[in-house]
């Protein structure tokens, strides 16, 4: 067997690099889109699963059942394949004149996504005592301010770590998304490597990316619990 | 009304989905995925619990270069471990590798990167007090792990090794990539073979992959509840 040259100049520039950087824009825009996507869906998700009504609470938990018990892969082949028989026409017009393989996978992240988010946040309304629900309810707030006003805003702040979190885990799923055409960072290193043969190379770099994504997520992440949540060092939260 | 959906394309190739070509060609379908994903779990938790405990160990050579690893692993996409097994392993042993192969090894190696986390925030639930007790009544360390900390520590810890399993059947169905027949693929060439029925194949896919996952889900939580030697401790 001869011995491989592993060369990592032909990534570094010309043609390839500018592929990689592609890539890695792919990915931060389809993990962006899909997160503040997934964060609105999720946060409703999240307090219709805690409401007293009990249609909508069962509708909530199995939304989140269906989606977490799933694998993302056949979320995306289901929206990119099969949305075509379900979806009214004009919007599946609509999803054509947009770039379809990126929406199919905004929609598939997104979905997949809010149900672990969905979960984040109820933590976060559970850790805030109860007595402030009964509080302003007994001051006259509905159901709905209490939890607009009074509850969500200190739970979000507490639940602000394992969202940055689910940001990292959608950086690093939104490589499946590769199985539908969208370009994303995966599926450049994928191209790279078919077009040069340097598979090695390939992949080193877009390893050497993800590991950067997560190492300043993570950092983000320790910070924010430091400085933020805990500024006295006392224990965590 | 008449309905959009066509589901005599799942009766007609049910056989298929469950154990691919079976008899005439290799295991293939749900079949395969539970056994890629059982195989997987049970060597994941064997080299977890190794990593777990040297990720703990007091030798700094050892722990620093392990902890590395186990992060740089947490760091990357599964995708991306599934592509350098792709790559690395016929490399490394100079020939081809099977696909089945490559799969359990990738998944393998990222979920005992996951378990080592556990196993150690499993020790880290263990009062100190009870290595302390177990040291100063003449136990060596790894006397101290293997009879007093692991066996209290282990049991809290399979609802989570549970939870680990649901991971893996999900995991398997990227072995798709590298070619692997197992459920999602058998899937896709049913689709792409039917043509027109990708809502009722991929609905249907869903379907069983939920049945299943939702089953052990109920199982880990039912775990986590109803043992009593949880609260023993």
């Amino acid at each position: 067997m001869s011995s491989y040259q592993f060369d990592l100049s032909i990534i570094t520039n010309g043609k390839f690099a500018q592929m990689l950087v592609d890539g890695l824009i792919t990915t931060i825009q389809l993990s962006s889109v899909s997160c503040v996507l997934a964060f609105i869906i999720g946060l409703n998700i999240a307090v219709m699963r805690l409401t007293s009504f009990t249609p909508i609470r069962i509708f909530a938990q199995c939304y989140l059942e269906f989606f977490r018990n799933t694998p993302l892969i056949v979320q995306l082949f289901f929206w990119y394949f099969g949305s075509f028989q379900i979806l009214p026409t004009f919007i599946n017009d609509w999803l054509n004149n947009l770039n379809f393989e990126f929406a199919a996978a905004v929609i598939a992240l997104t979905f997949y996504t809010s149900a672990f988010i969905a979960e984040d946040i109820r933590s976060g309304i559970l850790a805030i005592p109860k007595e402030q629900m009964e509080a302003s309810r007994s001051s006259g707030f509905s159901y709905i301010r209490s939890m607009h006003y009074i509850i969500l805003p200190q739970a979000v702040r507490l639940t602000i770590p394992p969202l940055i979190n689910q940001f990292l885990n959608l950086a690093k799923n939104s490589s499946m998304a590769m199985v539908i055409g969208v370009g994303e960072l995966t599926y450049q290193a994928r191209q790279i490597e078919s077009q040069s043969f340097k598979s090695f190379e390939a992949f080193f770099a877009a390893t050497f990316i993800y590991v950067c994504i997560s190492f300043i997520i993570s950092g983000i992440i320790n910070i924010y619990d430091k400085k933020v949540l805990n500024p006295m060092g006392k224990g965590t939260h | 009304m008449e309905s959009i959906f066509d589901f005599s394309v799942i009766s007609n190739n049910f056989l298929q989905f469950m154990i691919g070509r079976y008899p005439n060609g290799p295991l293939g379908g749900l079949a395969l995925t539970l056994i890629l994903a059982f195989i997987s779990v049970i060597l994941s938790i064997i080299f977890g619990l190794i990593l777990g405990l040297l990720c703990i160990s007091r030798n700094s050579f050892i722990r620093i270069p392990v902890s590395f690893f186990v992060n740089l692993i947490r760091a990357m996409p599964l995708l991306m471990v599934i592509f350098w097994m792709f790559f690395l392993l016929p490399a490394l042993t100079g020939g081809k590798f099977p696909e089945n192969g490559t799969v359990v090894f990738a998944l393998t190696i990222f979920t005992s990167c996951y378990i080592s986390q556990i196993v150690k925030a499993g020790i880290a639930s263990i009062p100190k007090g009870q290595t302390e007790a177990s040291i100063s009544s003449g136990l060596t360390y790894w006397q101290t792990m293997r009879y007093v900390v692991l066996p209290q520590g282990l049991r809290n810890m399979i609802p989570s090794f549970v939870n680990q399993f649901v991971s893996l059947i999900k995991d398997t169905s990227l072995g798709y990539i590298v070619g692997v027949s197992e459920l999602t693929q058998v899937a896709q060439q049913i689709n792409n073979r039917t043509q027109n029925y990708a809502a009722e194949i991929f609905i249907f896919l869903a379907i069983i992959y939920f049945i299943i996952c939702f089953a052990f889900t109920t199982l880990s939580r039912w775990l986590e509840k109803n043992l009593a030697w949880r609260k023993s401790i």
